[in-house]
């Protein structure tokens, strides 16, 4: 429930952040995952999905190496959707951003705002996502995998070991997807 | 005696081509020192007869003079020259420059078109243009909007627009045009956005459409008669795309049609190929997906189809069927034939009869290609002229949210776009080609108009057990089916060939170098590192009794995606991450012209 809400404030403050940033070709702006990011420690799981102590979805990878089944399907749903302008494993091409680093850089509603409305910047244009349920049924997924990779919380390729599915996330995707 | 046969169907072609009225651009193209069609010819030889520059003395090469763009997009395509006037274009938004070459390059006129930028995300993979064409004394320019736009080449003013299709359902242009008798053949682009595929014909000289030919839906909509159009020399007979299809999934079914275009004016046919079926998800769209990953010959003042080929029934690896078809006469066992060569993205050579549409020969071009072991080819057999699928690389036998792992080539293809060259004086084409493999899990997806359907994720990474490298540049034998040589690159080779009478061979490479290489041995003469990556094609002309070669620089495209950040194998364990090379290393953006001569 938590998330839907989310994506409707997002929605409403998405038109004054189209002016932010700049994205940028081919950058690099760093991130220090020894840094603190308060946007990243898990404070709680809810029917396998996990959070911040602020309500933020976030990913959770074991000590194994297994990842949280959200960071699994946003590997996959960033690969069919984003990649294509984004490069593989949000490595950014030579016309987009990185967009591992944007999703700790932005925060989650930044984050969310630009994927539902896009943004544009002169020829570098972010197209909107809205209504797009492709992308929008796993905006959360492809949010918690951007930020896993952009802390190298998760290697680049695919996430070998996973999380089921829960059936809280299959019972969400599916009322999502109609 | 081979040379004489040559000479004699050379005789034939230019004497057909006199016998049409008011075919300036024909004339204009005989000329070997102009570049007045990307392709080189209508034939897409990318041949040149200028020999000033040779195997002995091209390591003389020097810059001649630069020109930037001013974008820093992919670019693609290359320019153009008819007489001292070369004309230049660019990436999104599709500036086009006519350029004096009697003096250094200065400015005559420079056009640059208002497009709306919200074309720009609906174009997959960068916002690349394949380059103007030339005809009658007009420039022709197949906008990313999909505007078509006839300029005055000796002003730029504007003599008609046309609008072939509408962004906001994905439908975008990053093709050139077909300028062919009194019409400009031009195709569409945005097979991963659904879009139902289709070439269509405007009149040159009013920019009235003319004809339409889908490439999937009714025998009507696609101009095929059902008793006349062949598939293999049958006829293809009544609702045979929509036969192959489940329900209405045509309509949204992919076929597009971005790739070049060839032409034969003997057999007043012309030659393309249509793209993937929409989406990647196989188990989405169950039957053959007719005519989607096809080759196809139409009637150039009709559009009605004489015959088709489907090289990837029912694809499920996005190996579209665009690349450029190669139209070259040839003896084989002791007879001449008319030879269509093509390089395809799913990694298979074929040279088939382009009269007859005749399947010859169907290898592989590079030796990693494991989706399939071969096509069948004998004509008695059930599955005649279809690729045998190897069941552990089928994503739709494998199905729905599996991921099959080691498939090659990559969905860029063994080649994509890219153009090969064919030189006659050695009867080899030389192919710049992709060395990469990848994993594949196609997953449902639901059609939204306007926004990506793809159904997919892939990984992509340098083919395993080879040489490390995601490219080669190689010289095939279209007869024998073979490759003759093949050089190693450590990225993608995404630049069009040029052959010339010197017999030297050119070609680009993602890093920036400009390399000759000798025609015969494969033997590197020279190298230069541009400014920026190359994607574009080389081309060469003569101006005041000198030869130059020219190539665009400027990284992207669809290669610009992939290997910026360079590419992982997933199987290679965590130790081998990122240890392969990452573009970005090496070049950066850029979008500039570089003309080289020998020294006076």
């Amino acid at each position: 429930m938590r998330p839907a809400i989310f994506s409707f404030i997002a929605a409403t403050f998405a038109v004054t952040l189209a002016s932010g940033a700049g994205a940028a070709n081919w950058s690099d702006q760093k991130v220090d995952p020894s840094a603190e990011q308060p946007e990243v420690p898990v404070a709680y799981e809810e029917g396998g999905r996990y959070f911040t102590e602020d309500d933020i979805p976030t990913y959770n990878i074991a000590e194994d190496g297994t990842v949280d089944w959200m960071t699994f399907s946003g590997f996959r749903r960033y690969h069919a959707e984003c990649h294509v302008c984004h490069g593989p494993d949000g490595e950014g091409s030579t016309y987009a951003p990185k967009v591992k680093n944007s999703a700790i850089h932005m925060g989650y509603y930044d984050f969310v705002g630009v994927v539902v409305n896009g943004r544009g910047d002169g020829n570098s244009i972010m197209p909107h996502f809205g209504d797009n349920p492709n992308v929008m049924c796993y905006l959360d997924d492809i949010y918690v995998y951007l930020k896993a990779r952009g802390m190298e919380a998760v290697p680049r390729g695919r996430p070998a070991k996973k999380e089921p599915k829960s059936d809280m996330i299959a019972e969400a995707e599916n009322a999502c997807m109609g | 005696m081979k040379k004489l046969q040559l000479f004699t169907s050379g005789i034939a072609l230019c004497c057909a081509s006199m016998a049409l009225a008011n075919d300036d651009l024909m004339t204009q193209m005989d000329d070997p020192k102009q570049w007045a069609i990307q392709t080189g010819d209508y034939e897409n030889q990318r041949y040149s007869e200028l020999d000033e520059i040779t195997a002995e003395n091209v390591g003389d090469l020097q810059v001649a003079w630069t020109f930037s763009t001013g974008v820093l997009r992919g670019h693609e395509g290359g320019p153009l020259v008819i007489g001292d006037v070369m004309y230049v274009h660019t990436p999104f938004p599709n500036t086009v420059y006519a350029l004096d070459l009697s003096q250094e390059g200065k400015i005559i006129w420079k056009y640059e078109p208002k497009q709306d930028p919200n074309v720009i995300p609906v174009m997959c993979c960068d916002t690349v243009n394949r380059g103007v064409a030339y005809a009658d004394g007009k420039i022709i320019l197949h906008q990313a909007d999909t505007t078509v736009v006839a300029l005055d080449a000796e002003t730029g003013e504007v003599e008609w627009e046309a609008v072939n299709g509408d962004p906001s359902i994905g439908e975008t242009n990053t093709a050139t045009v077909l300028p062919v008798k009194d019409k400009v053949i031009v195709g569409i682009s945005g097979g991963e956005f659904g879009v139902r595929g289709h070439v269509t014909a405007y009149d040159l000289n009013s920019g009235e459409q003319v004809w339409r030919a889908y490439s999937v839906g009714p025998d009507d909509e696609m101009l095929v008669d059902p008793e006349k159009t062949t598939h293999l020399g049958k006829p293809v007979g009544e609702n045979s795309s929509l036969n192959s299809w489940e329900g209405d999934q045509w309509k949204i079914g992919g076929g597009t049609t971005w790739g070049w275009f060839s032409a034969d004016m003997e057999e007043n046919l012309m030659y393309y190929g249509t793209g993937n079926p929409s989406t990647w998800n196989p188990a989405q769209r169950p039957g053959d997906n007719r005519w989607t990953m096809t080759v196809m010959a139409r009637d150039i003042d009709t559009g009605m189809a004489k015959w088709f080929y489907q090289m990837t029934p029912h694809d499920e690896w996005d190996y579209d069927g665009v690349n450029e078809n190669i139209l070259t006469d040839q003896e084989i066992d002791g007879e001449m034939r008319k030879l269509l060569t093509r390089f395809d993205r799913n990694g298979l050579a074929y040279t088939m009869d382009r009269v007859s549409g005749e399947l010859l020969v169907a290898e592989k071009f590079d030796p990693v290609v494991n989706w399939t072991t071969g096509v069948d080819m004998d004509p008695d057999s059930e599955t005649y002229g279809r690729p045998q699928v190897v069941a552990q690389y089928s994503t739709l036998q494998n199905g729905e949210d599996v991921n099959s792992t080691g498939i090659c080539p990559a969905a860029l293809g063994t080649k994509d776009q890219q153009p090969a060259s064919y030189s006659p004086r050695t009867q080899t084409f030389y192919v710049p080609t992709n060395h990469v493999c990848m994993d594949y899990e196609p997953f449902r997806v639901s059609y939204t108009a306007g926004q990506p359907y793809v159904g997919a994720t892939l990984s992509m990474y340098p083919a395993p057990d080879s040489h490390g490298g995601m490219g080669n540049f190689i010289a095939w034998d279209n007869i024998k089916g073979e490759i003759k040589w093949s050089i190693p690159e450590q990225f993608s080779v995404w630049s069009g060939a040029l052959a010339t009478a010197g017999d030297v061979v050119f070609y680009g490479t993602l890093e920036g170098h400009l390399k000759a290489v000798d025609a015969e041995t494969g033997e590197q003469l020279y190298q230069f590192k541009t400014p920026s990556g190359i994607i574009g094609n080389v081309m060469t002309y003569e101006s005041d009794g000198k030869q130059y070669i020219a190539v665009l620089s400027g990284v992207g495209g669809w290669a610009g995606i992939g290997l910026a950040a360079g590419l992982t194998n997933p199987n290679d364990g965590l130790g081998a991450v990122g240890g392969y090379a990452s573009l970005s290393d090496y070049t950066a953006l850029g979008g500039q012209l570089t003309v080289f001569a020998l020294p006076d």
